[in-house]
């Protein structure tokens, strides 16, 4: 199977709390965080290497995962270290945040799957500093493929299609999409019981969360192939269909007051805040 | 002026809650509105939708509608927004509305603007962003719009009389997608509790609590009625299972009431549950950051304080 997996850098989401807001207004300042892969794009790639390989053997790649990201030339350190994981190719789309927004990104990928017609896309159900959870519902529909959201768990089945576990409100929904299709995953796609090949016993259990990569596989990623297209290329019109400013920070919550014990929170649950 | 067609979001045949937050968001944008009941089972719960002033109530049942998809769903909703001439298309940002509404946008050629929680103009909408530490304007560009409301930033709809006029609508039909797709079951989370997005209360726990996790929080829980939650570091250590996730990169929750046990208040936490309108925390190192947003804090050890709790929440009722 060949995948394609959209990654993000993200601002580093444990400090997301340090973003500043100018007098301006218009942006959102990140200065001073450090760059860290898009947290749902990351099991996004754990994702297409486990649906690639015999879990037994996660050094030998059955099929092939691209891995594609959309910013300036910095952003090749994030791709690199996907080749490091086990990516077998990367591409950069040269262009920087304010060039973009949810709607164009789609656009563009549906113009780089058409040229290299993965079986499957598979990406991260949101990233977590637009927070938007649309490109890859966005792609499928420009596609006219299937898609299956917030995936929990994902079995290739033989007849070339993917059995996948839905995160839904309350529960899990399973649909079967027909390859080709696009998935987007969510928190528990990492589990050790997740996702499985058709090579993959189901009996074998990966380890919980992503694999890290061994240091002969980081200097063996500086010689794998990364090319870089111009946006402009994947998609003509470059018009944005949704702009952002009036940036503003969360109002503030008060700290209140310790209680000495149980018996006085009880009392102010009661009587001051009326919430029992 | 707007035109805002509402989509409705069902469940077993009846109406969920969910539907009446996106009423309120169609209010909130102006002109008229419409609502599009879709699903199997529409046509009789288009019934529970006829008081709320709705221009018109829109009813797409079929076979083909009897589990939800999106690549099903969305070419009919495409269709009615188009030929009915809608400005607006809204749904509640549910697991349905940001699955499903993307695809609609993709069908119109419109923006898709997810998860508001305020209605700034008819065409630009404030969200959340950075897990909850900006708020930014979304400004949108093209002349239709699809819209998806965060369902605890608007409040329910209530009925306001009258009896809006019903007409069945003409399904689309689905291109490749929908012929590559297969609706196999849900599985449903068996709890006696509520839902954790849509919980009155919520107990939610930290590594603090090891293996004891269950056996300390679910009594509380039961006492209130309340859903339980986890931090991310629980759900990592293997102490709670991680679609009990409350944060950033889990669930976003804003009860009535939120406890946070055993939790030092991580920024990711934080942002799943500082828009809860009362917070208590209990942990017992005085200078977790958890006390900085809480109402109530009580420093002490949980596994002596959480059981006393139980007991006095229980002879206070």
């Amino acid at each position: 199977m060949k995948i394609l997996v959209a990654l993000k850098r993200v601002a580093d989401p444990d400090n997301a709390n340090k973003v500043k807001i100018p007098a301006s207004a218009d942006k959102v300042d990140t200065t001073g965080l450090e760059w860290k892969p898009n947290p749902f794009d990351e099991y996004a790639l754990e994702a297409a290497l486990r649906l690639t390989e015999n879990g037994q053997q996660p050094k030998t790649r059955a099929g092939e995962v691209v891995v594609v990201t959309f910013g300036p030339k910095e952003t090749e350190t994030t791709l690199r270290a996907a080749l490091a994981t086990g990516a077998d190719r990367a591409i950069r789309v040269d262009a920087s945040d304010e060039q973009l927004d949810g709607d164009l990104v789609a656009r563009a990928l549906k113009a780089l799957v058409e040229k290299e017609k993965p079986d499957a896309v598979v990406m991260g159900k949101q990233t977590v500093d637009g927070d938007t959870n649309q490109v890859g519902q966005l792609l499928a529909e420009y596609l006219d493929w299937p898609q299956a959201t917030f995936a929990a768990t994902i079995e290739e089945e033989a007849n070339g299609a993917l059995l996948v576990g839905r995160e839904i409100d309350g529960g899990v929904a399973k649909v079967r999409v027909k390859l080709p299709a696009v998935v987007t995953v969510d928190l528990r796609i990492v589990s050790g019981a997740s996702v499985y090949s058709t090579k993959t016993a189901r009996s074998f259990k990966y380890n919980d969360g992503v694999r890290f990569a061994a240091l002969p596989a980081i200097m063996a990623a500086k010689k794998k192939p990364l090319a870089e297209v111009k946006l402009a290329e994947l998609a003509a019109d470059t018009k944005l269909k949704v702009t952002y400013g009036s940036f503003t920070a969360p109002p503030a919550r008060k700290a209140g007051i310790k209680v000495k014990d149980v018996a006085e929170l009880v009392q102010k649950l009661t009587t001051e805040a009326k919430v029992l | 002026m707007a035109s805002v067609l509402v989509v409705a979001e069902l469940g077993e045949g009846k109406v969920k809650k969910t539907t009446h937050s996106a009423i309120t968001a169609a209010q909130k944008i102006g002109g008229s509105f419409s609502i599009l009941v879709i699903g199997g089972g529409a046509a009789g719960a288009a019934a529970e939708l006829a008081g709320f002033g709705a221009a018109k109530l829109l009813v797409a049942d079929d076979a083909s509608l009897a589990s939800f998809l999106a690549e099903t769903y969305a070419p009919t909703i495409a269709e009615v927004a188009k030929s009915g001439g809608f400005t607006h298309v809204v749904a509640t940002a549910s697991s349905y509305g940001k699955d499903l509404m993307p695809r609609v946008a993709a069908r119109l050629g419109a923006a898709y603007v997810g998860d508001i929680t305020e209605v700034v103009s008819d065409s630009s909408y404030r969200r959340p962003m950075f897990a909850g530490n900006a708020f930014g304007v979304a400004k949108v560009e093209t002349p239709v719009q699809v819209v998806s409301a965060r369902q605890s930033a608007f409040t329910p709809a209530e009925p306001s009389g009258g009896q809006s006029p019903s007409e069945t609508v003409k399904l689309a039909a689905g291109g490749q997608a929908a012929s590559r797709v297969e609706f196999v079951g849900v599985e449903t989370t068996k709890s006696a509790r509520p839902e954790l997005t849509e919980a009155r209360t919520v107990v939610s726990g930290g590594r603090a609590l090891k293996e004891r996790f269950e056996e300390v929080l679910a009594p509380l829980a039961d006492v209130l009625g309340a859903a339980v939650g986890a931090s991310r570091a629980a759900c990592d250590a293997g102490y709670a299972p991680s679609d009990l996730q409350v944060g950033q990169t889990g669930k976003i929750v804003a009860p009535q009431l939120y406890f946070a046990i055993g939790i030092s208040g991580a920024i990711q936490h934080l942002a799943g549950m500082k828009g809860s309108k009362v917070i208590v925390a209990i942990n017992k190192d005085g200078d977790a950051p958890i006390f900085q947003v809480a109402d109530y804090g009580l420093v002490a050890d949980l596994f002596t304080a959480v059981p006393e709790l139980v007991t006095a929440i229980k002879a206070a009722k």
